[in-house]
């Protein structure tokens, strides 16, 4: 379903991701774990044609993200880290217009809006002015903004963070719901969260995957924690100790 | 184009929802009908001293296009310049600074309907402010006897100039997501077409003549004198086409760069 090939992304002289390969099964949710600067939201970003890789190609349901920008984002749905929101409008229209700009037809546009405001646990704050929302309902109108066209592919990147227990739980709970039939990259550094969700795992460290693997291959001989940071600590050590020879690679 | 116009839509509503549209035509109005009411005062005191003075000939050039409606155009172009930068500087930079330029971006849509469409919402509330003046040259067509070809000869060179001012406003919105970079930018680009015909007359005949056909002032003028002529039309057209496709080129270089 996702298809990632050798991406790099530089800005000037820094690397920000580099050679990144990976895939997503139809209906799987991956996980896509790193610690901060990692290059998550960079790969991301390119894989929901925000912006060009400097080099390599994805493809998302047999479409190239270079080539076929127009139908790859028209399949897939986006939650950014920030929830792209327009603080002036209330929670209805700011939805009827994504709606409209993601394509969906005027006959159908009210059924969508009502479809996600319910799944999203949203009709109390119909509304409500998305500025006056709490975070965690804003975080709530942001998954209803990726999701109201049904795309088959969800890139949710740090969906969960800065919300109250219970608001992550919800959260959590509506994104396994989602899976189903829809692919899921799922960027988060919670690690619970990811043994929780995630069937396939992506380990990313300064900029170059570092495993890719089941949760079930990785998780046999020791718990998550462990394996993040053994991959990480190992990893951070081969760059720092042949620095020249990563540099040209 | 249903894509553009559900921008425009938004953009326009989002003027409305938040005090900048009240700001802006408040304070437009407010200036339109001081400089309307001081222009009407003068007119009225020449008229009356003509009289007095047994002067008819004098008091035949006296005109109500001339000496009232021309000046208002030209004192209301001087507001539009400072008052446009205000409506445009967010178009692009706020998108940019609160993140949902990345859904725009990420959306079906091409570059083309997002210029179109922050274009149209623009060039829609421009019209309201333009239309809401309309109210002075109602009153003299309702007490006096102007020209209403010249009255709107004039209005088309403010809509057209204003419409211009905006398409400048648009491109600098799009360079940054610092919105007082944006009006500021803007300000100053357009207060230096406004002027850049000032060392024309010195300037020898090439240098002054090309100083003349850039500056936007030199080209209003004409229609506001009632004469509608395809060069100035031409140059306004330019102008607007031009900056339109730098701004594309300003968005879409976000996503190639």
């Amino acid at each position: 379903m996702i298809e990632v090939r050798n991406l790099t992304k530089r800005y000037g002289d820094l690397v920000a991701i580099r050679d990144i390969s990976f895939t997503a099964a139809t209906g799987q949710i991956l996980g896509f774990l790193g610690p901060n600067g990692a290059g998550k939201t960079t790969t991301m970003r390119i894989i929901t044609g925000f912006m060009p890789a400097s080099s390599g190609t994805v493809k998302v349901a047999g479409y190239d993200i270079f080539d076929d920008s127009y139908e790859v984002r028209k399949r897939i749905g986006y939650l950014p880290e920030n929830p792209p929101l327009y603080g002036d409008m209330t929670v209805v229209s700011y939805l009827r217009f994504v709606g409209r700009i993601r394509g969906i037809a005027k006959a159908e546009l009210g059924d969508s809006v009502d479809r996600v405001l319910h799944k999203c646990g949203l009709t109390g704050v119909t509304g409500r002015v998305v500025g006056h929302l709490s975070k965690g309902f804003r975080q709530r109108v942001g998954l209803a903004q990726a999701l109201i066209h049904n795309p088959s592919v969800l890139v949710l990147d740090e969906p969960t963070i800065g919300l109250d227990p219970r608001q992550i739980i919800d959260i959590r709970t509506l994104i396994k719901e989602l899976a189903g039939e829809r692919t899921v990259i799922l960027s988060t550094h919670i690690l619970p969260e990811v043994s929780q969700l995630c069937e396939k795992l992506v380990i990313i460290n300064e900029g170059h995957i570092v495993v890719e693997d089941t949760l079930e291959n990785l998780t046999r001989e020791m718990s998550l924690e462990q394996v993040f940071l053994t991959y990480i600590t190992r990893d951070t050590a081969t760059l720092r100790g042949t620095p020249a020879e990563e540099a040209t690679a | 184009m249903r894509n553009a116009l559900s921008i425009a839509g938004k953009e326009l509503r989002s003027y409305f929802v938040s005090p900048i549209a009240y700001v802006v035509l408040t304070g437009f109005l407010l200036l339109g009908g001081w400089f309307f009411f001081n222009l009407l005062a003068r007119f009225n005191f020449l008229l009356s001293i003509y009289s007095a003075m047994r002067n008819p000939e004098a008091q035949m050039r006296l005109n109500l296009n001339e000496f009232v409606i021309a000046p208002l155009l030209h004192n209301l172009s001087v507001v539009l310049v400072i008052l446009v930068p205000v409506i445009t500087m967010r178009s692009f930079a706020e998108e940019k600074r609160s993140g949902t330029y990345e859904l725009l971006l990420t959306s079906p849509l091409s570059i083309s309907e997002i210029v179109i469409g922050k274009f149209l919402g623009c060039f829609a509330f421009l019209l309201v402010m333009l239309g809401l003046t309309a109210v002075y040259p109602l009153i003299l067509l309702l007490y006096g006897n102007p020209e209403l070809g010249i009255i709107a000869a004039g209005y088309l060179g403010l809509l057209l100039l204003a419409t211009a001012f905006v398409t400048v406003g648009l491109l600098t919105s799009s360079f940054t997501e610092n919105q007082i970079i944006a009006s500021v930018s803007c300000l100053v680009v357009l207060l230096l077409f406004y002027v850049i015909a000032w060392p024309a007359d010195t300037a020898g005949p090439l240098l002054g003549a090309v100083l003349k056909y850039l500056s936007l002032t030199e080209h209003f003028s004409e229609m506001v004198k009632g004469v509608i002529d395809t060069k100035d039309l031409v140059y306004f057209l330019s102008v607007i086409v031009l900056a339109l496709f730098l701004t594309h080129r300003s968005v879409e270089s976000v996503r190639w760069r």
